[in-house]
């Protein structure tokens, strides 16, 4: 036991170390996971086949609804974030944690970076499920790429929000309400109906709120269609949104503790 | 003494959560390379004293200085040089033993073959080499209160903070415990201090140094267990009078020194160290004739027996237990 401390790793080596673990405890739910993959298809079966064949967009309705079910349930698959904080935060593990010096950045950054691993195969399991109802890309290789990265960030953006939300939550259930907000988010948006439909007060927000930007972005980037400015809205959300959390979480983190 | 020669050492730690103090003023003098046990019923601050200690909270008013260092000027060095094992098991539930200890190993600056190699021998070390593999919620409390202490000893500290190591294990695990404990504090090569909480006189009586009597947020008594003991008197001798004459006599000869007195059963406690003559003396005092006490026994001391010779009251109830919850989260 006479053994010597190593030099401590920097921010990186602590982040790799609890991604490794946050990404371990998130295949060793089983339910979780089927549920993640469940849904998403579930989802598409609903809008493209019970709800599509009413709704009148002027496109192939697959083709206009897919990019909305992607950043659904990359939304609240990030959600989920703020479960897995709450449930470590009443364990000791983070005092453990905080006794080593680790901070709400390399302790948060593991969760979110494993709430990105969980979600990008949800992402996978939308796009098998949009190609299997008839969902035929136009975009560009360069375009799906783009598309993929701009729901990377808006998970990112969103898991660390999530997680903001796990640290000032009492209980995993309550933590599971921020779930519903993200589940829903979507709807008010261009990505299941068009915004000319909604009436005016329900116009204002569905403009205005981040899910439009990136819905049509995405859109856009997989049929191989000029996205505009909306690529730029939704990395200005995206960072606006990363930025304030982790700003948020590191007061928090520290208040949580006294 | 020199304070170069103090692990662990607090001034007038004052700490309350809204209307409640849980600390009134502690002050601590722990030397370097002994085992150190914080005594307390449930309540007492002993929680709270250890995490401001372990640099997790914050005294209202106070100074600590944990391996010569100052534990709010200098928190990141502070935290490299000790480790806590908290009262609740920190480790993952959905992890294996092995991972957990993996975990902690990488985030100590071990690195990849390094850290796998580090958690294997802790998992011989601490007898849980077999169940490594399995994750954590398969084990019983005994193997999660090793595997919680292997995690702490990843790197060797200077001072090592163990709140209520023993608290829910069965008598075992809780022996097993501190067969661990001691021979941390016996390694020759490398001197560790142990900080510990416990509600069990008996538990500081076997492992401690110094022991440390925590009541209602203050130190009641401080001293070796011997010399703890000597101050209750180590144990009681119980009596059963034959009526309430006997009773009342034995009650006259005894004035002060009766304790637990019941007139309805007819029994009271007198203090003792035990010793057989001492126990003879005493029974011979109050009953010459050898016609007044119908039973006796001797009971050695209990920690309701301590605080209520230092304290000169019942210990606390379970009231301040809702501060300290509060202090945890």
């Amino acid at each position: 036991m006479s053994e010597l401390a190593p030099r401590r790793g920097g921010l990186l080596a602590d982040t790799a170390a609890l991604t490794a673990r946050s990404t371990r405890i998130s295949t060793r739910n089983p339910d979780a996971v089927l549920v993640s993959l469940l849904m998403p298809v579930l989802l598409m079966v609903v809008f493209v086949h019970l709800f599509g064949g009413a709704i009148d967009t002027g496109t192939e309705y697959v083709a206009y609804v897919t990019p909305a079910v992607l950043v659904l349930c990359a939304g609240y698959g990030a959600s989920m974030t703020a479960q897995s904080v709450t449930f470590d935060m009443a364990q000791g593990v983070v005092d453990r944690f905080r006794s080593m010096d680790v901070g709400a950045v390399p302790f948060l950054g593991g969760h979110v970076a494993a709430s990105a691993a969980r979600n990008a195969v949800a992402v996978l399991a939308v796009v098998g499920a949009a190609a299997l109802m008839g969902f035929r890309a136009a975009g560009s290789p360069l375009g799906w790429l783009a598309a993929a990265g701009l729901l990377l960030a808006w998970i990112v953006a969103l898991s660390w929000l999530a997680a903001c939300v796990g640290l000032v939550a009492k209980s995993p259930e309550g933590a599971g309400g921020f779930g519903f907000f993200l589940l829903f988010l979507p709807y008010p948006s261009s990505g299941f109906v068009p915004i000319e439909t909604m009436p005016g007060w329900l116009r204002g927000f569905a403009e205005h709120q981040p899910a439009t930007p990136l819905i049509e972005s995405v859109r856009a980037l997989l049929l191989g269609e000029p996205a505009g400015g909306a690529v730029w809205r939704t990395l200005a959300w995206c960072f606006g949104i990363l930025v304030c959390s982790v700003a948020l979480s590191g007061v928090v983190f520290r208040r949580r503790s006294r | 003494m020199h304070t170069q020669q103090l692990a662990v050492e607090a001034e007038g730690l004052h700490r309350s959560f809204g209307a409640g103090e849980v600390l009134g003023g502690v002050d601590l003098a722990v030397p370097r390379g002994s085992v150190f046990a914080l005594l307390g019923p449930n309540g007492a601050g002993k929680t709270t004293t250890v995490r401001i200690l372990a640099t997790l909270s914050a005294a209202d008013s106070g100074r600590a200085r944990v391996a010569g260092l100052d534990v709010r000027a200098r928190r990141t060095a502070v935290r490299r040089l000790i480790s806590l094992t908290g009262q609740y098991a920190a480790v993952d539930e959905a992890q294996t033993g092995e991972e957990n200890l993996r975990t902690v190993a990488r985030l100590r600056g071990y690195r990849g073959r390094a850290a796998r190699r580090r958690a294997a021998e802790l998992l011989e070390e601490f007898g849980l080499a077999e169940a490594g593999g399995r994750r954590v919620a398969t084990y019983s409390g005994g193997m999660r209160r090793r595997l919680d202490l292997a995690a702490g000893l990843v790197t060797r500290p200077e001072v090592v903070f163990l709140d209520e190591p023993t608290t829910g294990l069965d008598p075992r695990s809780r022996r097993d415990l501190w067969e661990l404990v001691e021979t941390l504090a016996q390694d020759p090569q490398h001197p560790v201090t142990v900080f510990l909480t416990t509600q069990y006189l008996e538990e500081a009586d076997r492992l401690a140094d110094r022991v440390a009597l925590l009541d209602g947020g203050r130190i009641a008594a401080s001293g070796t267990p011997e010399e703890l003991k000597a101050r209750v008197g180590g144990a009681r001798l119980e009596l059963t009078l034959r009526g309430p004459d006997a009773y009342a006599d034995a009650l006259l000869r005894l004035g002060e020194r009766a304790r637990e007195t019941d007139p309805g059963a007819l029994t009271l406690a007198v203090p003792t160290d035990g010793s057989g003559p001492q126990v003879r003396g005493l029974l011979d005092e109050l009953d010459p004739q050898r016609t007044e006490v119908a039973r006796f026994a001797v009971r050695t001391a209990t920690l309701d027996d301590v605080f209520l010779s230092l304290t000169g009251g019942a210990p606390p109830a379970a009231g301040g237990r809702a501060a300290e919850e509060h202090a945890r989260v």
